[in-house]
């Protein structure tokens, strides 16, 4: 099954996701901050990683870098799912290495078929 | 987990981050130089906003944005804070705390106040923050993202050529040239030609290095912007060449070799090996990607301590079926008894573990309702700052031992009274900040919160520094309502009490704040439902103390097993002062039924507990049976007669108003070893039946029932 790890200190948001990920058959991961993101990155080797960028700890900059410069470092699909739309952070996450930019609040579909894309995840 | 219960998470959470918000706050107005502070308040804000986009919120949307971008200034150091902008903080916070409650119970926010906050923190934002507008209402996908749907229609075809040369930053962004390929597919019919002449012999092989580059076909509708989208995100890390080939699509394109791509397209690959191109660039992918460290074990936890979220129903079930196991308990020690075993026997060993065990169960199974004060203190700086701001009052609230745990229940129950009392003491307990510098205090008072954990009892302290109770507006005010007789002599203390008699206010004038038809009374009453008491003291002007003291528990109490005319019955140890058994020379006779007893120097009432209870009086003898010394709320310590103590004992507290009935001078029932029921007692109640009891007192007031939580 495709891995997702979510990386989001909302539990609203979280649960959300769990819950469109879960329904389009994902096996859903998630983490509260960036640290635990980090860690849980080692320990469920996602597919795919989903993260966003206002997070205490480690903000989610703070994982795209630690995931593509670390010692574990991954070449995994990156999505910054935020609210943010600014087009200096956007070129900030790009730089770090992430892989896309959604703002929220997200749309299920659409989410679940970029992910799909990403990974080549079938239902 | 349905939709609804996300929505149910939200709303709880939004309740922490808010805590968070006033917390962040008032750290900030103590500190304001501290970035983390702004960063977490701005993050509480921040979380609001994400979750109620996703439930379409759009009012608390709007506000926590306006609020958010105010606060990003000044986490940008574009913004200094100062006293006007750190009030309009606190009642931005007030206000979002306002729009998530209403958002949760689904009515409308008073959106007067909403639009003169928006419209003070617009005035912090300059005309750029003011065009980042921010709009809610589009999913905006800013991805390589090809267009979803193909128009069906059949518009002129253009074919595009399209050089594509990643870098090896691309594959370790994370992309994949062929979902690319798979985007483009989806605008028309594309062919896909790879070129592997820079493919190095195998033993120079390089995994992370990108050697491949692709020359495409793509006969397609679309504009050619929409083709540079679906390369949106990866521009910057390939060599991209778009062009319109000029020629129909039915014409066969001649190969060209671009300039700037001319050393890495030498020869165009063999058409023999399109079709397994696909697989070709999978693995040069998976290759280049490094292998993930292994999993390093599940040592050294982070972050905050992991939590487990329970129905609170669940909780309160657990909570029954301790409480029924604690009476099991006590059946089954009462059957060992009746064996007459010896005094040490195996059974008896280990039904004294079992009894241990169980008390451990039950006071585990309490700790999971038992909450920290502190969110419940948190929300009375708000009304603080409110109470002050309609008073005029200056005002500052200080909070101690706001990690002590209460039982759920109670700190719910107590937001009300506490509310009051701490209205109270802004509204009539400070001087005006002109008296207060006239007397050499400082103009701002305080308001001093603290809980603490005392002897089984959790107390509760609300201090104020202000002019203390005038005690002889009280007593005019209660002889002008007729509660007292004008010529009725009281002590400081029975003065002081009178605020608690219901209809008794000292306002004189209905302000902002009291005069709402809520008086000390129903604090006074809300408390003793929960199995406390309040009592005041108050240092003319120094200022005033209100002390709640409250049981730990509302489900189970320690009690004596007392008996009185024949009836075994339940008394609570946490209202005993001490046990006397009386001296006939310590008792003393006054007038035709009253009597007293002599405890150090001071006289103290007897009350007859079966007398009062309307129950045959066992003997006559005063000087029989057992006194139990107890500080009541009316009129100070009283002595209980009772005929004898028989054990000291867990109860669990069965309610009886909702089983039975209300009966004057009982709180609750349990139920005892033998399997027996029994009363529980009230003293403060039972001592107001004493028909010798002053007049003042004997008002009827709302009865009060310890309640099983």
């Amino acid at each position: 099954m495709t891995k997702v790890l979510a990386i989001d200190d909302s539990r609203t948001i979280r649960n959300l996701l769990r819950v469109s990920l879960e329904g389009a058959g994902f096996e859903y991961h998630s983490a509260c901050d960036g640290v635990e993101g980090v860690e849980q990155f080692t320990e469920v080797e996602p597919d795919v990683v989903i993260t966003d960028i206002n997070m205490p700890n480690m903000d989610g900059f703070g994982v795209i870098e630690t995931l593509r410069t670390g010692p574990n470092r991954t070449t995994v699909p990156i999505i910054v799912l935020t609210t943010e739309s600014g087009a200096d952070l956007k070129t900030r996450a790009r730089n770090a290495g992430a892989t896309g930019w959604i703002v929220k609040p997200f749309d299920d579909g659409s989410l679940v078929s970029v992910l799909r894309r990403l990974t080549g995840h079938v239902v | 987990m349905s939709r609804n219960s996300i929505r149910d998470t939200f709303f709880e959470e939004c309740e922490e981050l808010l805590e968070a918000l006033v917390e962040g706050l008032s750290a900030m107005e103590e500190n304001t130089g501290d970035m983390e502070v702004v960063n977490a308040v701005f993050r509480a804000v921040h979380s609001i906003k994400g979750g109620a986009g996703a439930f379409g919120l759009d009012r608390l949307v709007a506000f926590a944005h306006a609020f958010e971008t105010v606060m990003d200034k000044v986490r940008s150091h574009d913004l200094e804070v100062d006293e006007a902008l750190m009030r309009l903080f606190h009642r931005s916070g007030d206000q979002l705390a306002d729009l998530v409650e209403a958002a949760r119970d689904e009515r409308e926010p008073d959106s007067e106040t909403e639009s003169t906050i928006l419209k003070e923190l617009e005035a912090y934002l300059g005309e750029s923050d003011k065009q980042d507008d921010f709009s809610f209402d589009a999913l905006s996908l800013d991805f390589e993202a090809a267009p979803m749907s193909i128009e069906p229609a059949e518009p002129a075809l253009r074919r595009f050529e399209l050089r594509f040369r990643p870098t090896a930053a691309l594959y370790a962004n994370g992309h994949e040239p062929l979902l690319l390929f798979d985007a483009l597919a989806e605008l028309g019919t594309l062919e896909v030609t790879a070129d592997l002449s820079e493919l190095p012999e195998f033993d120079a092989f390089d995994p992370n290095d990108a050697v491949l580059s692709w020359q495409l076909t793509l006969d397609t509708a679309e504009d050619e912007m929409v083709l540079h989208e679906v390369f949106e995100f990866v521009e910057s890390l390939c060599d991209l060449d778009i062009r319109v080939s000029g020629q129909s699509p039915e014409q066969q394109p001649e190969p060209e070799v671009e300039d700037s791509t001319a050393e890495t397209v030498t020869s165009l690959a063999p058409s023999g090996i399109e079709a397994a191109l696909p697989q070709t660039t999978q693995d040069t992918v998976e290759d280049a990607r490094p292998a993930t460290a292994p999993v390093q074990g599940a040592n050294e936890p982070r972050g905050p301590r992991p939590t487990l979220r329970v129905d609170l129903d669940r909780v309160d079930r657990l909570i029954n079926t301790v409480g029924e196991l604690i009476i099991n308990q006590a059946m089954i020690s009462q059957r060992i008894e009746e064996l007459e075993l010896p005094a040490v026997s195996h059974l008896t060993n280990e039904l004294e573990a079992y009894k241990l065990l169980a008390r451990d169960i039950q006071e585990g199974v309490m700790a999971i309702r038992a909450q920290p004060v502190k969110p419940l203190f948190q929300r009375m700086s708000r009304i603080v700052r409110e109470a002050s701001e309609a008073t005029g009052k200056k005002a500052k609230l200080v909070t101690e031992g706001d990690s002590t745990e209460v039982d759920k229940t109670v700190i719910e129950r107590l937001a009300d009274p506490l509310t009051h009392m701490v209205r109270n003491a802004v509204d009539h307990g400070l001087e005006s900040p002109d008296r207060r510098t006239e007397i050499g205090k400082e103009p701002a008072g305080t308001i001093r919160l603290s809980a603490s954990h005392r002897s089984g009892s959790v107390f509760i302290e609300i201090i104020d520094d202000g002019a203390g109770l005038d005690r002889k507006r009280i007593f005019e005010k209660a002889v002008e309502k007729g509660l007292i007789a004008p010529d009725a002599e009281l002590s400081d203390q029975d003065i002081d009490n009178l605020l608690f008699l219901p209809g008794f206010s000292t306002a004189s004038a209905v302000s902002n704040l009291s005069g709402r038809g809520v008086g000390m009374d129903v604090v006074r009453n809300a408390v003793a439902a929960l199995g406390g008491r309040v009592s005041i003291s108050s240092l003319p002007g120094a200022g005033t103390t209100f002390t709640i003291v409250l049981p730990l528990t509302l489900a189970v109490m320690d009690g004596f097993v007392i008996s009185v005319s024949d009836q075994t019955m339940v008394i609570p140890i946490s209202s005993i002062i001490e046990t006397i058994r009386p001296n006939r020379r310590d008792l003393h006779q006054i007038g035709t039924d009253g009597r007293v007893i002599a405890v150090r120097g001071a006289y103290v009432p007897i009350v007859d507990v079966a007398g009062n209870l309307g129950l045959a009086s066992s003997s006559n003898d005063i000087g029989g049976g057992v006194l139990l010394l107890v500080g009541t709320e009316a009129q100070g310590l009283a002595a209980l007669r009772v005929d004898a103590i028989h054990d000291q004992r867990q109860v669990v507290i069965k309610s009886l108003e909702s089983n039975y009935g209300a009966i004057p001078g009982v709180s609750a029932a349990t139920i005892l070893g033998d399997g027996k029921i029994a009363l529980i007692l009230d003293p403060d109640e039972v001592v107001k039946l004493h028909p010798a009891a002053p007049v003042l007192f004997t008002t009827p007031q709302p009865r009060t029932e310890l309640r099983h939580a």
